[in-house]
């Protein structure tokens, strides 16, 4: 990927800081503590995945890491700079980006003005009203190679809406890389996708993440072993594990907790 | 599929595979269209040259600039405001206050400008209020400018030096500077002016759709949360769009307070919000024309309807009633599916059917009609005998015969009209499969 796809990485690369830093991380819904006392350092570049039983607190990790919940005590890190408190949209220009677990796109529009859309705060077009889009080059080149890095060139102008369920989730993936972010966050990627799909899915996922910092809530042990340098096994909202792959297979605790039934659950 | 791909550019598109470039220059479609809507602007007051349709046609003019205005809320950012009428209302008060001043000698600024200064002023005052009204969308939204709509209409009561009370506010356009001779007095001088203006503002409304700012406010209306993840605040975005809206609400009233020389309280009225609404939802939401269809259905009912009934409301009200049920895309929308069989070449086998339900239609309401006008006749009118004629038919309120006949005449058609409609729908639908299996062998065939 070219420096200027990316602007945002370089800097926070050069800053030599973990990409994003977990503190002590609590949130509670009510009386309810989902989240319990979360401590997680990301290396820039690194492939996290994210596993865990229903219920965990993985997706409302991520909610917590993205703005969309305020956390109730604890920090969140990027880049060193803390980030809790923020609105989304702040964090987002901060460069970190998001995926949906539910699909989360622009139903209405067509598959290129989803990513031309999505594209145009990161070049600094923020709320221009005295240029058109079909004049702003950057924009509109970099949402055709959006489009081809997703798969889905043959389909600029059909809408959102009219895409089978594959597509919008490649098209999901491609508005959260859109805006050029250092740390990618995507909540349960393959989720509903039949195996084939599935592993031509996450080839697209590492083609389009390359030299980005990557966190991935999964279930799909294949998908989580395969992608991830490292896995973080969530249990009742806190970390169990935070190793490499065959270290956490190996890790009695969480073969206790959690992955022995999982992965029998997956020979099955 | 890029129809649009001009000359010019075919050289430079040979050596790559696939061309996605938004082409812009010469596009044919584009010029006939907007040509089309200058000459009809230019043309239409020699077409109908009575004084009453010089009136209508500059009305027709203000009503396109507030519909297509209030439908850069509704249709493209999905904001339902029950409040537009405070934008256009306070552009016609601070446009009237100007004129004024120009009468007094104070200001020396053309007439032809009074409009802007209602603009300006409008968006000024959405500046102040939008931040508020803006700061949630949906419900909330469409409750807080209903809110702050009632408050405007309460303020206009309590502060008559501004709003001038009962009586409201008088000018005279004839005033200042007059170059060329023009002085604005006859009807048809103020129709170009209007003219002019509705030509402009519908082109730089149609632009505003085109740039990064309009297209954010279609993607803050389909999915406001996404839109919040890839870096947009979505309030600034409707805000922005907001102000935008109530400035070109505030140029129809600047050319309403032109048109009429008086502005009354009743102009931020809820009742006028509420014609905003019913008319850009009438004309279609869903396409950028579809307001400029609603603006001139707003005239004709209020200018024609009204005179032709006394109960033009009842049957507004229907048709709403019917548009929503059954076209909620507007009459917009229903152009442009036909538009749709026609291009694939349907359009045919579906005239019968509209001939049939068109004549149906007028029976309706001829029959329904003359019930509603024979009750109405009852109520309000009994003072002037018995005898009324609607449509051509005479009917006695007191005779038997007359209820009867209607009552079994509109039965009759009904159950007819129901029957082609059944009929129609099925021929609907086929043609609709027949479209989808022609659209996908095409796809097949790329």
């Amino acid at each position: 990927m070219s420096n200027k796809m990316n602007p945002q990485s370089q800097n926070a690369a050069a800053s030599g800081e973990n990409a994003l830093e977990l503190r002590n991380l609590r949130k509670s819904f009510g009386k309810t503590e989902i989240i319990r006392g979360i401590d997680l350092a990301v290396k820039h570049g690194e492939r996290i995945a994210i596993i865990g039983p229903n219920g965990a607190g993985k997706s409302t990790l991520f909610n917590l890491i993205s703005g969309r919940f305020e956390p109730t005590s604890g920090d969140v890190l990027l880049s060193g700079e803390r980030i809790n408190g923020l609105r989304p949209f702040e964090i987002n220009r901060k460069g970190l980006s998001r995926s949906f677990q539910i699909t989360n796109i622009f139903p209405k529009l067509s598959v290129f003005e989803n990513l031309r859309c999505s594209v145009l705060w990161s070049l600094g077009y923020k709320y221009t009203l005295f240029r058109f889009l079909a004049d702003l080059d950057d924009a509109n080149e970099r949402a055709n190679q959006l489009m081809e890095m997703i798969r889905l060139d043959k389909k600029r102008d059909v809408l959102a809406m009219n895409l089978t369920y594959a597509e919008q989730r490649a098209l999901e993936i491609g508005i959260t890389i859109a805006g050029g972010a250092n740390v990618i966050l995507l909540d349960e990627p393959t989720a509903g996708m039949s195996n084939s799909e599935t592993s031509r899915f996450i080839e697209l996922i590492r083609d389009v993440t390359v030299g980005k910092t990557l966190l991935t809530v999964e279930h799909d042990m294949g998908v989580v072993f395969g992608l991830a340098d490292k896995i973080a096994v969530v249990v009742y909202g806190e970390v169990l594990a935070f190793d490499t792959p065959d270290a956490v297979r190996a890790n009695a605790r969480v073969q206790e907790a959690y992955l022995g039934s999982m992965l029998e659950e997956e020979t099955q | 599929m890029n129809t649009h791909t001009s000359v010019s550019n075919m050289s430079a598109s040979t050596s790559a595979a696939r061309q996605y470039v938004e082409f812009k220059p010469i596009n044919l479609a584009r010029w006939l269209i907007w040509g089309g809507f200058a000459l009809v602007l230019v043309f239409a007051p020699m077409l109908w040259t009575s004084s009453l349709s010089h009136t209508m046609l500059s009305q027709m003019g203000i009503a396109i600039i507030v519909c297509l205005s209030y439908n850069m809320l509704l249709g493209q950012g999905g904001m339902l405001s029950f409040g537009h009428a405070v934008y256009s209302g306070m552009g016609a008060f601070l446009a009237i206050h100007t004129l004024n001043h120009i009468s007094d000698g104070v200001w020396p600024i053309p007439v032809s400008l009074v409009p802007i200064a209602g603009g300006l002023g409008a968006a000024l005052v959405a500046v102040l209020l939008g931040w508020v009204t803006t700061k949630k969308a949906a419900t909330p939204f469409a409750m807080i400018t209903m809110g702050i709509g009632e408050l405007v209409w309460a303020m206009s009561l309590m502060f008559p030096e501004f709003f001038g009370g009962e009586g409201g506010i008088s000018g005279n356009r004839v005033a200042g500077a007059k170059p060329w001779g023009i002085t604005f007095g006859p009807q048809v001088q103020l129709y170009y002016l209007i003219a002019i203006y509705t030509f402009v503002c519908t082109a730089l409304m149609f632009a505003f759709t085109r740039t990064p700012l309009g297209r954010m406010l279609n993607a803050v209306r389909d999915n406001p949360e996404r839109v919040a993840f890839v870096g947009y605040d979505t309030q600034m975005v409707r805000y922005i769009s907001f102000v935008v809206a109530a400035f070109f609400a505030g140029i129809a009233g600047g050319l309403s307070s032109l048109n009429f020389e008086i502005v009354t309280s009743e102009v931020v009225g809820a009742a006028r919000s509420g014609a905003y609404l019913l008319f850009t939802f009438l004309g279609g939401a869903t396409f950028f024309f579809g307001p400029i269809i609603g603006g001139i259905l707003m005239v004709l009912a209020f200018v024609l309807l009204s005179e032709f009934t006394k109960a033009w409301l009842l049957y507004l009200g229907l048709i709403f009633l019917f548009m929503v049920m059954y076209a909620p895309g507007g009459v917009a929308s229903l152009i442009m599916m036909n538009v749709r069989v026609a291009a694939f070449g349907f359009l045919k086998r579906l005239v019968p059917s509209y001939l049939l339900l068109g004549a149906l239609t007028m029976a309706l309401f001829a029959t329904g009609g003359s019930l509603i006008e024979m009750l109405y006749h009852l109520q309000l009118n009994a003072a002037m005998g018995d005898e009324l004629t609607f449509m051509g038919i005479a009917l006695n309120v007191r005779s038997v015969a007359s209820w009867l006949g209607c009552a079994l005449g509109f039965a009759v058609v009904l159950g007819l009209f129901e029957w082609v409609r059944r009929s129609f729908a099925t021929k609907w639908s086929d043609v609709q499969t027949a479209i989808e299996k022609e659209i996908k062998r095409r796809e097949a065939a790329l």
